[in-house]
């Protein structure tokens, strides 16, 4: 006890800042096809070493390798890719159109494609996702049409959502895509509620609950994992590990703790890390995790290891608090590049194929923002009206909002 | 017709509601096996079992938040916060969320929940077992707030707040859970078995949100109050003998202003009773609403009485509640004005 009689404050800080140079050589990568497949009714006590490693399916050379791989085929293999590279497309399309002053605000997933993408896949209709602001792929590898996500982030007068509710928040029932509230945390006890719903009336579907790592500090993540282990919730509870919370790295959220994986581990609930800039091994997880609360076996934890590439939102400047580089030492790559790179090696797909379909999406993005656009921007165009903003509050509206609207003349 | 407590009318609208309709859950602290600590779910879980009926861990934020997802799945789940006092943890659930799902995805997911809370003090529960957060419920856009003042009442309340299609805050004044207490500490209080409100009749019925109701008709001033102050006024005006009209709100919100208007242009005069501190509090509102829609038929300033705007104390709760003498105080104050 040298030093006892003066108590020292611990504050975390990330390993680098802006000006130094990147380094990840902290980061333990298990390296792919290493981490077993356990059965999907393993007792969760024998798979504790899970929670601290990370499974991944594609190697340094693009080879599908280990337990975790085989479950798509060449055809899906090639859909997927054509889901992140239209995201990508997408978000580039709208960071653009928000420099425009088309609308106020946007939030692109650079570097973490695979992750929302590669989950949707795994997923049965009927299973409804709870996303936070990051998982746009949910949408767009389900078929939602990307007018209608544009007609939302420019509040026009075709927005699903009336103008009512911050870009980028969608919502699709239909999808399986539950209304983003733009709080954090909230929604993931809510996702377990709704999975308990399907256990209570004995149905078959699924919950898919949706965090980031500096979210995970919020008491709602810790109900959510209170509920879903006691009630053994049909949910997958997905932690989505950027390494950073807007300017705050994760270890602020992460505390003494090792993974946020480990989480899971005090309440008993299989928790999984995931290489998330990997398709396949996202698939095959999310696949795992899935079949494991359909049979009734409860809940997973799963960690998506990846990067956040981009700034955090178009009102954010990462340059003021991370190394600019930082990304491109990032060790577990991009993953446009690594699922690209893994069709070419199985022979269908090429650089020059690629570069057309490139092509091909940013003419159908486009091609999607006219026709958004003849519905209006933010700033000019067709817009919800000012009535619009009194009405679907209440199913009925009640007397004392009547009287407002009235008084707003409209 | 049966005579039952409120704690019994209670129980008997969600007996009622999930006999009816399956998508009923009812859950929180202590709600299943036990039958929560105001007894209000007992039997609930034996006759319905334990996927209808079931205890919630310690977790207020957990409870409204998955009732939530529950109803955004398409059940309709009557939440128990044990103390109105312990929902803070559960107030971003009810205001950022519950309040506006229905809104912000325009109607594509909806939130018919219902959150039910015992209010109020009177049974000597300091800080935290007597506050009267209605106020902070009828500040936020997409709620609806309850506060039924007898069993006829709160059973009609609460089947129509489960069958409501937005959320529901239905707020359990505990003070009368047993029969309607006017606030004479002192005194025994007549039980709502032979009170002609804790008349309870069987099966379906429901009490419309929205509207108040007249608890005593009278000419000289309009008392608008809630809850438990309904049995504080109605002592006000007998110990002083002024003939006040007492309007029993019931909601909040919606509220009932069509009612307020005709009353208090009858009256000229109006005392808002209520036992949550005075500033800011629902009264506030009311008042507003008062002077901006009667101004030209009011004979004296509309005067409030509430509680002071102190924690809830322990030792000093007769002190602190704003009981029938206070009350009678401010009508005669009002008439001599």
């Amino acid at each position: 006890m040298a030093d006892a009689g003066m108590l020292r404050f611990h504050v975390p800080e990330p390993e680098v800042r802006p000006g130094g140079t990147p380094d990840f050589s902290n980061v333990t990568i298990a390296a792919a096809g290493s981490v077993p497949r356990p059965d999907i009714d393993v007792d969760p006590r024998t798979i504790r070493d899970m929670a601290f490693s990370i499974i991944r399916v594609l190697n340094r050379d693009g080879k599908a390798v280990g337990p975790w791989a085989g479950l798509l085929s060449n055809e899906e293999l090639l859909e997927g890719l054509r889901h992140m590279m239209t995201l990508r497309t997408f978000d580039a399309r709208m960071q653009m159109a928000q420099r425009q002053g088309k609308t106020s605000f946007y939030m692109q997933h650079l570097g973490e494609e695979a992750v929302s993408c590669a989950f949707r896949k795994a997923l049965a209709p009927g299973d409804m996702n709870f996303p936070t602001y990051r998982q746009a792929g949910l949408l767009i590898a389900d078929g939602y049409p990307m007018v209608t996500m544009m007609n939302q982030i420019y509040s026009n007068e075709a927005d699903p959502l009336k103008g009512r509710q911050l870009p980028i928040m969608y919502s699709s029932k239909e999808h399986g895509f539950f209304s983003i509230s733009g709080n954090l945390a909230t929604q993931y006890i809510q996702a377990v509620g709704w999975a308990m719903a399907s256990a209570i009336s004995n149905d078959s579907k699924i919950a898919a609950a949706w965090i980031g790592d500096g979210s995970t500090a919020e008491s709602d993540f810790h109900s959510a994992l209170v509920f879903a282990s006691t009630y053994k919730a049909p949910v997958v509870l997905n932690v989505v590990n950027n390494q950073w919370a807007i300017s705050t790295f994760q270890g602020i959220a992460r505390g003494g703790s090792g993974t946020f994986a480990a989480r899971g581990l005090g309440f008993g609930i299989p928790s999984l890390r995931v290489d998330g800039n990997d398709y396949l091994a996202v698939h095959a997880v999310a696949k795992w995790a899935a079949e494991r609360a359909r049979k009734n076996l409860g809940p997973t934890l799963v960690e998506y290891v990846t990067y956040r590439a981009g700034a955090h939102s178009s009102s954010d400047d990462p340059s003021a608090y991370r190394p600019k580089t930082e990304s491109d030492a990032w060790p577990l790559g991009d993953p446009i590049v690594r699922l690209k790179n893994h069709l070419i090696g199985l022979g269908v797909w090429s650089d020059e194929r690629h570069a057309q379909a490139e092509a091909e999406i940013l003419d159908t993005v486009i091609a999607a923002q006219k026709e958004a656009e003849s519905h209006g921007t933010l700033h000019a165009g067709g817009k919800p009206s000012t009535r619009d903003m009194f009405e679907g509050l209440y199913a009925e509206m009640p007397p004392h909002l009547r009287r407002q609207r009235q008084q707003a003349g409209v | 017709m049966p005579r039952r407590t409120m704690i019994e009318a209670i129980r008997d609208a969600m007996d009622v509601s999930m006999e009816r309709d399956e998508r009923v859950v009812v859950f929180g602290e202590d709600v299943g096996f036990f039958g929560g600590v105001f007894r209000c779910t007992q039997g609930l879980q034996a006759k319905y079992g334990k996927s209808r009926c079931f205890d919630a861990p310690i977790n207020e934020s957990g409870i409204v938040g998955s009732a939530i997802g529950m109803a955004a799945y398409g059940l309709k789940p009557c939440v128990e916060i044990q103390f109105a006092d312990y929902m803070y943890p559960a107030y971003d659930q009810l205001t950022q969320e519950a309040a506006r799902l229905r809104y912000r995805s325009n109607g594509d997911f909806t939130c018919p929940i219902v959150v039910r809370m015992p209010t109020g003090g009177g049974i000597f529960g300091g800080q935290t077992h007597s506050q009267s957060p209605e106020a902070l419920f009828t500040h936020v856009s997409g709620l609806k707030t309850v506060v039924p003042s007898n069993p006829h009442d709160a059973k009609g309340l609460l089947i129509a707040a489960i069958e409501d299609p937005d959320p529901v805050i239905f707020l359990e004044p505990k003070r009368l859970y047993n029969g309607p207490f006017d606030g004479h500490h002192d005194r025994p209080v007549t039980p709502w078995s032979k009170h002609e409100l804790g008349e309870v009749a069987d099966g379906h019925y429901t009490v419309p949100l929205g509207k108040a109701v007249i608890r005593r008709a009278g000419s000289a001033l309009t008392v608008l109050a809630y809850g438990t102050m309904v049995y504080v006024a109605q002592a006000a005006a007998e110990e002083t003998g002024i003939d006040a009209e007492i309007i029993d709100l019931r909601t909040l919100l919606p509220l009932d202003l069509d009612a307020i208007v005709a009353s208090v242009k009858k009256t000229g005069r109006c005392v808002i009773v209520h036992e949550a501190t005075l500033t800011s509090g629902f009264g506030a509102e009311l008042s507003a609403l008062v002077q901006e829609t009667c101004f030209y038929h009011l004979e004296a300033p509309v005067a409030r009485v509430a509680g002071w705007d102190t924690p809830y104390p322990h030792a000093q709760e007769w002190d602190y509640f704003p009981g029938p003498a206070r009350v009678g105080r401010a009508l005669i104050e009002t008439m001599e004005a």
